[in-house]
Parts: structure tokens; sequence; C-alpha cells
């Protein structure tokens, strides 16, 4: 499987997981990114992720392997999502294995962290009033 | 030269389109970013924009070439 996908349907967490196991795994570490119903004072009822695929794919590729290259992780994975998601809907999943806690850890932050400064994904919100808009951060937002 | 536009987001709405086929006399993509904003009335600086020629990262003072994809990227929110 890819190391770095989008996706159309919904992220299965559990099917996920199951491919980081092997028995060299000491640790897994994972971060789930979810439609949360506000952002900047904003009632938010839903959203929709757009992506240049082609560029997203090989630029998340590319950060997998630095992560790779960075800790001592056996294995990471990370899928976002694109098209309309509800509330409480998965947005991204990151996930880790590695033989200790500190690198998955590590690991962990550094992908989600680089997947939402680099990557070419656009988040456009559905308020509960007025019209909807994408989001196009300048640098430093929140964290 | 000919070129292919792809356009995404903010960009995508203010254009109309999702990409299209123009005829430019602009040779690099920072010419080419001021005739498409202009037309297009974008309201983004270069300056808060990347680009990319066919699928990968660019600079801004990179040659173009007949039948090149070109997209201008905003601000990324991903995640």
């Amino acid at each position: 499987m890819k190391v770095f996908s989008l996706s159309e349907t919904a992220i299965d967490p559990v099917v996920l997981s199951s491919q980081l196991e092997n028995f060299g795994t000491g640790a897994i570490v994972t971060f789930e990114g979810r439609v949360r119903d506000h952002n900047d004072g904003r009632a938010v009822r839903g959203l929709a992720y757009q992506a240049y695929a082609e560029l997203a794919e090989a630029e998340g590729a590319k950060i997998m392997k630095e992560a790779r290259a960075r800790f001592e992780i056996s294995c990471a994975v990370c899928v976002h999502r694109v098209g309309e998601l509800v509330l409480g809907e998965l947005a991204v999943w990151v996930g880790v294995g590695a033989a200790h806690r500190d690198a998955a850890f590590a690991a962990c932050r550094y992908i989600i962290d680089e997947v939402k400064s680099r990557v070419p994904i656009w988040k456009r919100e559905h308020y509960s009033e007025g019209q909807p808009e994408w989001l196009h951060p300048a640098k430093g937002s929140a964290r | 030269m000919n070129y292919t536009m792809l356009y995404f987001a903010s960009l995508r709405d203010a254009a109309g389109c999702d990409s299209e086929r123009i005829a430019s006399g602009a040779r690099d993509p920072r010419s080419l970013y001021g005739e498409i904003a202009a037309r297009y009335r974008f309201t983004f600086v270069m300056e808060h924009l990347r680009v990319a020629v066919n699928g990968e990262f660019a600079p801004w003072d990179q040659a173009l070439a007949d039948g090149d994809e070109i997209a201008f990227l905003p601000p990324v929110s991903g995640g």
C-alpha cells in the first residue's frame, strides 16, 4: 500500500492500525484529525477538502520518506480525506510504529505538521451562517 | 506559447474553471501570474503563493516550455 494517500471515502483507523503491527514494533502512535464544529469564532457545520492530487501524493510521500530518515521508526502511514466531510468525521490519520515511544511520538508529530504546512490540500468550511469560505492561512496558524 | 493552467480552491472559484488551455507571451511563472491574476482579479500577491510546473514545485523564474502545465497554489489548509 501507499504510505501517503488521499481518500474519497471514510478513513477506517482500525484497518490502518493493523497495517502497522509487527513483532518488532514496541510502540504505535496515531494522530486523528477530525472535523470540529467551530473555527475562528464561527460555527462550522461541515467542510470539504480539495487537493492537487498528483502533487499532494508526491509531496506526502516525500514527507514520509523524511520521517523514516530522521527518526528510528519501522513504519508510517498517512491518509488524508478529500471531498465533503461532516462534523466529527476523520479528516486525516497518521500512524507510526517504532521499537520505542520517543521516536514514534516525534515522527507522528513531524508528519502531521509537515502535511499541514506543505501538502497542496485546501479546506472549505461551511458555516451555520454566511457563505462557505476557503481557508488560506498565513504562516503561524494554530497547531 | 500554449500552457495548460490548473486552478485550486479560491483561485478555482475566481477563474470559474478547474483547468484551461491558454496562449501567452509569458516565459516564466512570474510574468504569467501577472497576466492571469489581472484577467481573473486574483487578490493574492505572489509572495503568498507557490507555483507548480508539470506536477512539481518550481521557482518563479523557471523557463517555461510550450505545453507546460502550470498551477498557482494558494496557502494550503489540509489537516
